[in-house]
C-alpha cells in the first residue's frame, strides 16, 4: 500500500519529504498532526506500542476530522497515559476494563446513533491480552453484530505490563515470565497459534488489515480505509517492547521490520472476509537476525544453537510467505 | 387507568416511557419478559430514537451500557442471578465511573445448585458495588420504582439497580397503573450527563488512581451514596404529586401501633407478611411490618426511627451468607446498636421455595413467645437433611 | 462540566510530567562531512547543492556551486569526479551521478545567462594573478567577490590555460569555456594577455600590487633520453594538445602514432591522433594497467575509440619510423624492470606524454621563494617563502588536476584576502565523515527496473559528454534526488515520526529540535535516521 511516486531518495518510506505533495506525505510529518497521544506518559524508552496508537488514532483523527471518541482496554497503554492526575490523552476517550473494550465502543456507537450523531466514529484499542485473551468475547461479539467501531489491537506478543507473562499472542519459544526459558522446550510452548486477524476474517467483516510500527505509510493507509467504511473493522498492529522482547529502546523499528522481512507478521488487509491487499516483503531475510536480535528468544542460541527450534520457527514464515504471498511469485495482488 | 399485566411487561413499557436511548440485554430467566418487551417496542419502532443492543454475555451488555452511558445516552438493562455475577467486574467500574444506567434485577437463586427460582442472593451478592439497589414489594411499585430510579441515577451520577422478585412479581398479572407518557415526561427531563465523551470537549474517563487519592475517590462515593437518603424520599414526594401514587421511600411501614414484635423484610414477601400480621391482629396479637425499599445506600436512620419501639425485631431474609445468617440482619442490628431490641434471624424462601402465610404466622407467634433461635430455617425439612446426614451426602 | 474526581481527567494534562529526567542520552543534530564534500578537491558543498537541485531550485543550486567553483559546465565536463568514487549510494546501487547534475546546472546558468556580483565594497588592495588555468582563474573570481581588484596575467593569447591549450575539444568544448571565462571577467577582473611575467618583483612593483598569486602551471613536457635519430619525429604531448586546440587544422601526425606515457594525457594525446586522422594510436607505457595514472573512464574511452595499448613496453631506441621496444617486467614492489628482449613497431611520430613540468624563470628575481623537487614550496596559507606572493595548482604539491587547481585557487584567494585584511587564516575543523555504515539503508527506495535503465544512460552520458547531449532536466533532478544526504539532515520528518514520546518539535519543513524536557533518550529518531545525522550522545551528570 505505498504510495506510487517517482522519487527514489527516500520514496515513500520515511515519514516524510519536503518534495512529497501533501497528500502523499504521512500524518505524522505534518507539524499540525492531532498528537492524539502526547507528551509526558509513561511509557518505557522506546515503546512501540506508544508509537503505534499515535500512529493510529492521528490518522484516525485526521479521516475524521476530529470526530472520533477512543475507548481504551486495560494494559500497558492505559496505565502510562493515565495515572491520575495526568492523561496523556488528547481525544475524548474511556477506560473501562481489560475485557470489555469492544463491548464498551459498541455502547458509544450506539448511544451515537441513538442521538444522531454517527458523524462521530469509535475507535477501541488494547493490547493483545486485552484482545485475543480476556477481551476476545466481546471482541467476536462485535465483529458478529457488526458494530461500527474500528478495533485496534497492539499486539506486543504478552502481557508486559504485569510483568511479561505469556498471551495467547505470544509466539513459539519466546521466553516469558510464565514461559521460562528452562527445560528441554524452553520457551513458550509451539501451539496451533490463535490467529486473531484471520478469526476476524471468518466473521465477514467489512475490513481487518495487519501492520506494523515500520511501515507508517502502511499502517496510515489502512486506518484511512478502515475510517472509509463502517461496521465492524479490525486492525493487528505489530508493537515491539523493548522489555518484554529483550531489546535495545532504538531498535522498536527495527524489529518490527525485521518481523515482516522474514514472514513471521504478515502484512495484509481483507474486506468482506477476502485479502485484498498484501504488502510484499521487500528485502526478504531468514529468522536468525530477527530472533538473535531479542533477549526473549538468547535461549536459542546459547549456550548452544537450537537449529531444530530455528527451523520450526522458519517453517512458520515460510508458510506465512507462501499462504499470503509475501514474495509476489504467484503476481500481483 | 389500571390495567391487568405481567409484571414483565408493565417494567418493560414503563422503562419505555423513560425514553431509553440505548437497551442491551443477555437472555436469563426470569429477567427475560422485560427485554423481549422492549425489544419488540425498539424493533416496532415506538421508542426511537432507541438502539436496542444483543449481545453475547452479561459482562458485554453491562460493558454496552457503561459506553452508551459515558456517552451521554440513557440507558438500561437487566439481569438476574448468574448474570449479574457475571457482570461483576462492571458493575463496580460502572459506579466507580459515575454512570447512571438503571438495571432491573430479577432476583434469582445463585448456583450451584443452578436453580432458576427466586431469592435475594444475587443482589445480595453485589450489594458492595456502589450501586443503589431499590426493593419492589409488588409490581405497581416496580413501575414506580423504575421511573423514579432514572431520576435518582442521573441526578446524583450513579447507576440504580431495580430488585424484583423473579417469577414471583415478574411473572404475576397484577392490577397496574402504568404513569402517562406525559406524566413521565414531566417527572423525568431530558439526561443532562455529568461527563461525556465528546470530540467537541475531549476529556478523559477512567484514570488510573493510586493511594494518593482511591481513599478520597471512594469517600466522596460513600457521600453521594449518603445524599441518595436525602434525594430518595424528595423524589418519591415529587413522583407522588405527579402521578399521586406513593413514591418510593426508603422504608415502609404497616401495623406498627403497639406492635411489640416487628418484622423487617425486603421485597414481595412483604405483602404475604401483611396478610399475616393483618391475621394475628384479628387473633389480638400486634406484629409490626417494616419493609426495606431502599437496600443500598442502607437507611439506618430510619430503620432506627421505625424500630424504636420495638422491642423484638425478626429480620426476614430471603438470602444466606453461609457461617454467619443474614445479610440483612447484620445491616438492622447495625442500625440498632446501642438499644436493647432481641433480633432474630429468619431466613426463608431460598431458591423459589414459597413462604406461606401459616409458616409465617407459626414463625412470628413463636417469635413472640421468645422461642426463636437466634438463626431460624423457615420450613426446614428435618427428616431430609437428617437421611442426608446418615448417608453421609450431607457432608 | 463537573467532573468526578480524579477517575476523568483533563486532556494533556501529562506534559507536566517531565519524562526527560529519564534520559542517559540525548539526541544531537549532526552535520556531518559527505564523502562527495570530502572528496571534492575543490571543496565544493556538493550535497548541498544537490538539494537545492532536487525541488528544481537549480539558479540557486548553481549559485551554491559558484561559492566554491567559478567553472561549473567545464568541471562538470573535465572533472574526474572523485565525489562519485566516494558516493555512498554506490554501495547501495551506485554513485549519484553528481558530475553530470553540475554541467547540467552549469550550462542551465549559461542558458540563461546567470552572473555573479560582488556584493561588498572596494577594498582598494590590487591583487595580480599569472596564469589563467583553472587555479589562477578561480583565485581571480574569489578574489574579485571579496572586494580586491584583480589583474590576471598569461603568456597566452587567450585565457584558459590548459582548460584550453591543453583539453581536447571533445571533452570541453570552447564556447563553454568562453563563456565562463567571459563570466569571470565580467565581474571587473583586469586581463593582460600574451604578456609573460619574467620578473616578478618588478611587475609587482611597477604595477603596484599588493600581493601576487602564482598560477602558472606545469607546462614544461618532461622529456626522457630516447637515443633518437635525427629523422625520426617525437614530439611533445602538450604540443600536440596545443595545436590541435584551435579551430585550425592540426598537426599533421602521420598514419601511426605511438603515444609514451600512461597518464590522462596521453590519452588525450592518443585519441586526438586519432580524431587528427592516425588509423593507428598505440600507447606504450612501462606497467600495467591498474597501475596506470590516467582514469580508468579515460582508458576505457580510448580503448573504445579505437586506441590500442601496449603494457610492460619501453621505448630504447627510434631510428626513422622504427622504434625498439624493450618489455618490462615488474618486480616484487610493483616497479617495472628491464627485461632485455627487444622487439620492433613503426611510427610516424612518438608522442612524448611523459608528466610535465613547471618553469620557474618568473621567481629569478624571489631568491626566498623554495622550490623543491620541481614546485613551489608554500605553506598552509599557500604563501611562499616571499611574504605577499602565493601560489597554487600544478607548480605546487597536490593532484594535477584541473578540480584540485580550482581549490587552491579559492583556499589562496581566501587566505591573500585575510593576509591582506590582517585578519587571521579561514576555516574551522573538518566535522567526521558520514561513512555508509552511518546510513538507514532501509528508507531509500529501490530503483525499480526502468530507473535502472536511466541510471545507465545518467552514466553513459557523463563519461561520453560531448558524444552525447547533457542530462535533460528530469534525469537531473532525478539524480539530484537519488542523493542520500549522509550526515545532513534532508527533512524526510522521519525523528519528527519515530518518536514515542512526541518530543522531537517539527519547527517548520526541514527544521527540527528536541524537546529535552520530555525526551526520555530512547535512541529511535538517531536510529531511523536514514542519512545518520543524528547522534545518542550521553548525558553529563
Amino acid at each position: 500500500m505505498t504510495t506510487d511516486v517517482k522519487f527514489y531518495q527516500v520514496g515513500s518510506f520515511a515519514v516524510g519529504n519536503r518534495l512529497l505533495s501533501r497528500d502523499l506525505r504521512t500524518v505524522q510529518s505534518e507539524e499540525t498532526r492531532a498528537n492524539a497521544l502526547t507528551c509526558g506518559h509513561r511509557a518505557c524508552r522506546g515503546c512501540g506500542e506508544a508509537l503505534g496508537a499515535r500512529y493510529a488514532l492521528d490518522t484516525a483523527i485526521e479521516a475524521t476530522k476530529g470526530k472520533l471518541v477512543v475507548v481504551n482496554a486495560t494494559g500497558c497503554l492505559e496505565v502510562f497515559t493515565t495515572p491520575y492526575p495526568e492523561s496523556a490523552w488528547q481525544v475524548p476517550w474511556l477506560h473501562s476494563l481489560f475485557g470489555n473494550a469492544a463491548a464498551v465502543a459498541t455502547g458509544v456507537a450506539s448511544a451515537l446513533r441513538a442521538q444522531g450523531r454517527e458523524d462521530i466514529r469509535v475507535v477501541a484499542q488494547g493490547g493483545d491480552g486485552g484482545t485475543v485473551d480476556i477481551g476476545f468475547a466481546c471482541l467476536s461479539g462485535m465483529f458478529e453484530r457488526n458494530d461500527d467501531v474500528l478495533y485496534i489491537c497492539y499486539d506486543n506478543e504478552g502481557y508486559m505490563n504485569t510483568g511479561v507473562q505469556r498471551s495467547a499472542a505470544t509466539p513459539p519459544a519466546a521466553r516469558t515470565a510464565t514461559t521460562p526459558a528452562v527445560g528441554p522446550e524452553p520457551g513458550n510452548r509451539f501451539g496451533q497459534g490463535k490467529d486473531v486477524p484471520a478469526i476476524a476474517m471468518a466473521h465477514r467483516i467489512p475490513y481487518v488489515a495487519t501492520a506494523t510500527v515500520a511501515d507508517l505509510h502502511d499502517l496510515e493507509a489502512k486506518v484511512r480505509r478502515a475510517m472509509e467504511l463502517r461496521g465492524a473493522r479490525y486492525l493487528h498492529v505489530l508493537v515491539p517492547c523493548p522489555l518484554g522482547w529483550a531489546t535495545e529502546s532504538d531498535e522498536t523499528i527495527k524489529i518490527a521490520r525485521l518481523a515482516t522481512q522474514t514472514g513471521l507478521f504478515p502484512v495484509f488487509a481483507a474486506e468482506n472476509g477476502d485479502v485484498v491487499d498484501v504488502t510484499p516483503i521487500r528485502h526478504h531475510v531468514p529468522v536468525d537476525p530477527y530472533l538473535e536480535a531479542q533477549g526473549r528468544y538468547a535461549h536459542l542460541f546459547a549456550p548452544s544453537r537450537r537449529a531444530d527450534v530455528i527451523a520450526r520457527i522458519q517453517a512458520e514464515a515460510d508458510r506465512n510467505i507462501v499462504r499470503y504471498d509475501l514474495l509476489g511469485r504467484r503476481g500481483g495482488t | 387507568m389500571p390495567e391487568q399485566l405481567e409484571g414483565s411487561v408493565a417494567v418493560a413499557r414503563t422503562v419505555a416511557r423513560c425514553r431509553p436511548q440505548v437497551v442491551c440485554a443477555y437472555p436469563i430467566t426470569p429477567q427475560t419478559h422485560i427485554v423481549e418487551g422492549l425489544s419488540v417496542l425498539v424493533r416496532e419502532g415506538s421508542l426511537a430514537p432507541c438502539e436496542f443492543v444483543n449481545v453475547e454475555s452479561e459482562f458485554a451488555a453491562l460493558s454496552v451500557a457503561i459506553g452508551a452511558s459515558a456517552t451521554g445516552a440513557r440507558t438500561y438493562t437487566a439481569t438476574a442471578s448468574q448474570g449479574l455475577l457475571y457482570m461483576a467486574e462492571a458493575l463496580y467500574n460502572a459506579s466507580g465511573l459515575g454512570l447512571p444506567i438503571v438495571m432491573t434485577v430479577a432476583n434469582r437463586a445463585i448456583g450451584a445448585p443452578i436453580n432458576i427460582w427466586n431469592d435475594h442472593s444475587d443482589s445480595m451478592s453485589q450489594r458492595d458495588c456502589g450501586w443503589l439497589q431499590l426493593f419492589a414489594e409488588d409490581n405497581q411499585q416496580a413501575v414506580d420504582l423504575h421511573v423514579q430510579a432514572f431520576r435518582i441515577a442521573e441526578e446524583l451520577s450513579v447507576p440504580v439497580m431495580v430488585c424484583m422478585d423473579g417469577f414471583v412479581l415478574t411473572h404475576a398479572y397484577e392490577q397496574v397503573e402504568l404513569p402517562t407518557q406525559e406524566q413521565v415526561d414531566a417527572f423525568v427531563p431530558l439526561y443532562q450527563p455529568r461527563q461525556v465523551l465528546d470530540p467537541q470537549a475531549p476529556i478523559t474517563i477512567g484514570a488510573m488512581v493510586g493511594p494518593e487519592a482511591f481513599t478520597e475517590v471512594r469517600y466522596l462515593a460513600h457521600e453521594t451514596q449518603l445524599r441518595a437518603l436525602e434525594v430518595i424520599p424528595r423524589i418519591g414526594a415529587e413522583y407522588a404529586e405527579v402521578t399521586g401514587r406513593p413514591g418510593g421511600a426508603l422504608v415502609s411501614a404497616y401495623n406498627m401501633t403497639d406492635a411489640d414484635i416487628v418484622v423487617v423484610a425486603m421485597g414481595s414477601v412483604l405483602g404475604t407478611l401483611k396478610d399475616t400480621v393483618d391475621e394475628l391482629a384479628a387473633d389480638g396479637t400486634q406484629v409490626g411490618v417494616v419493609g426495606i425499599t431502599t437496600y443500598r445506600p442502607f437507611p439506618a436512620a430510619a430503620v432506627r426511627a421505625a424500630l424504636a419501639d420495638a422491642a423484638r425485631v425478626v429480620v426476614l431474609e430471603r438470602a444466606i451468607s453461609p457461617g454467619v445468617g443474614g445479610p440483612l440482619t447484620a445491616d438492622v442490628r447495625g442500625a440498632l446498636a446501642g438499644l436493647s431490641t432481641e433480633i432474630v434471624t429468619v431466613v426463608a424462601g431460598l431458591g423459589g421455595r414459597a413462604i406461606t402465610r401459616p409458616s409465617l404466622r407459626a414463625m412470628l407467634l413463636e417469635a413472640g413467645r421468645g422461642a426463636l433461635d437466634l438463626l431460624t430455617f423457615l420450613d426446614l425439612d428435618l427428616p431430609q437433611i437428617q437421611r442426608a446426614q446418615l448417608t453421609g451426602a450431607g457432608r | 462540566m463537573d467532573k468526578p474526581f480524579a477517575i476523568t481527567l483533563d486532556v494533556g494534562s501529562s506534559l507536566v510530567n517531565k519524562t526527560g529526567s529519564w534520559r542517559t542520552e540525548r539526541p544531537v543534530y549532526l552535520d556531518l562531512m559527505p564523502p562527495c564534500n570530502d572528496a571534492c578537491p575543490a571543496g565544493e558543498n556538493i550535497q548541498q547543492w544537490l538539494y537545492q537541485a532536487e525541488d528544481g531550485g537549480y539558479e540557486q543550486a548553481w549559485r551554491q556551486i559558484m561559492l566554491d567553483n567559478p567553472l561549473p559546465a567545464v568541471m562538470g565536463r573535465i572533472c574526474y569526479h572523485p565525489c562519485q568514487t566516494a558516493c555512498n549510494r554506490g554501495q547501495l546501487d551506485e554513485a549519484v551521478g553528481i558530475h553530470s547534475v553540475e554541467r547540467f546546472l552549469g550550462d542551465e546558468a549559461i542558458k540563461r545567462g546567470w552572473t555573479v556580483t560582488v556584493d561588498i565594497p572596494a577594498s582598494g588592495q590590487h591583487v595580480l594573478v599569472v596564469g589563467s588555468g583553472p587555479c589562477g582563474l578561480a583565485a581571480a573570481y574569489h578574489l574579485r567577490r571579496l572586494g580586491h581588484e584583480v589583474t590576471v596575467v598569461d603568456a597566452q593569447e587567450q585565457l584558459g590555460g590548459m582548460m584550453r591549450y591543453g583539453i581536447p575539444r571533445y571533452r570541453l568544448p570552447r564556447e563553454v569555456l568562453d563563456a565562463e571565462i567571459a563570466r569571470i571577467v565580467g565581474m571587473g577582473v583586469h586581463v593582460r594577455t600574451d604578456t609573460r611575467v619574467d620578473d616578478l618583483a618588478t611587475t609587482m612593483s611597477e604595477g603596484g600590487f599588493d600581493a601576487a598569486f602564482l598560477a602558472v602551471g606545469a607546462q614544461v613536457g618532461r622529456h626522457t633520453e630516447i637515443p633518437a635519430g635525427d629523422s625520426a619525429r617525437i614530439i611533445d604531448a602538450l604540443t600536440l594538445l596545443q595545436q590541435a586546440s584551435g579551430d585550425g587544422e592540426g598537426p599533421q601526425l602521420g598514419q601511426r602514432v605511438v603515444v609514451y606515457g600512461g597518464g590522462n594525457t596521453a590519452m588525450d594525446a592518443a585519441r586526438t591522433a586519432r580524431r587528427l586522422g592516425a588509423t593507428e594510436a598505440i600507447v606504450v607505457y612501462r606497467r600495467t594497467r591498474d597501475r596506470m595514472p590516467a582514469q580508468p573512464e579515460e582508458v576505457d574511452e580510448a580503448l573504445a575509440e579505437g586506441v590500442r595499448m601496449r603494457w610492460l613496453s619501453t621505448i630504447a631506441a627510434a631510428e626513422g619510423q622504427r622504434l625498439t621496444i624493450e618489455r618490462m617486467e615488474l618486480d616484487g614492489n610493483g616497479f617495472p624492470q628491464p627485461t632485455g628482449e627487444f622487439e620492433e613497431l613503426d611510427a610516424d611520430t612518438v608522442v612524448l606524454a611523459l608528466g610535465q613540468e613547471v618553469a620557474l624563470d618568473l621567481l629569478d628575481g624571489l631568491p626566498d621563494v623554495d622550490v623543491s623537487h620541481g614546485v613551489v614550496a608554500v605553506d598552509d596559507n599557500r604563501m611562499t617563502g616571499h611574504a605577499g606572493v602565493f601560489a597554487g595548482g600544478d607548480m605546487t604539491v597536490g593532484d594535477r588536476t584541473a578540480t584540485t587547481a580550482i581549490g587552491h585557487g579559492k583556499s589562496a584567494a581566501r587566505r591573500i584576502d585575510a593576509w591582506l585584511r590582517g585578519s587571521g587564516s579561514p576555516g574551522g575543523a573538518r566535522p567526521a565523515l558520514a561513512a555508509y555504515e552511518r546510513l538507514n539503508g532501509w528508507y531509500y527506495s529501490d530503483a525499480p527496473a526502468t530507473v535502472q535503465h536511466e541510471l545507465t544512460t545518467a552514466r553513459r552520458v557523463s563519461t561520453f559528454d560531448e558524444v552525447t547531449a547533457g542530462l535533460d532536466e528530469e534525469t537531473a533532478l532525478f539524480e539530484a534526488r537519488r542523493c542520500l544526504s549522509c550526515g545532513n539532515c534532508f527533512g524526510c520528518d522521519n525523528c519528527y515520526g519515530v518518536c514515542p514520546d512526541n518530543a522531537v518539535l517539527k519547527l517548520g519543513p526541514t527544521e527540527y529540535a528536541v524537546d529535552l524536557v520530555h525526551c526520555k533518550g530512547c535512541g529511535l529518531c538517531a536510529e531511523e535516521c536514514p542519512c545518520g545525522a543524528i547522534e545518542m550522545v550521553p548525558e553529563t551528570t
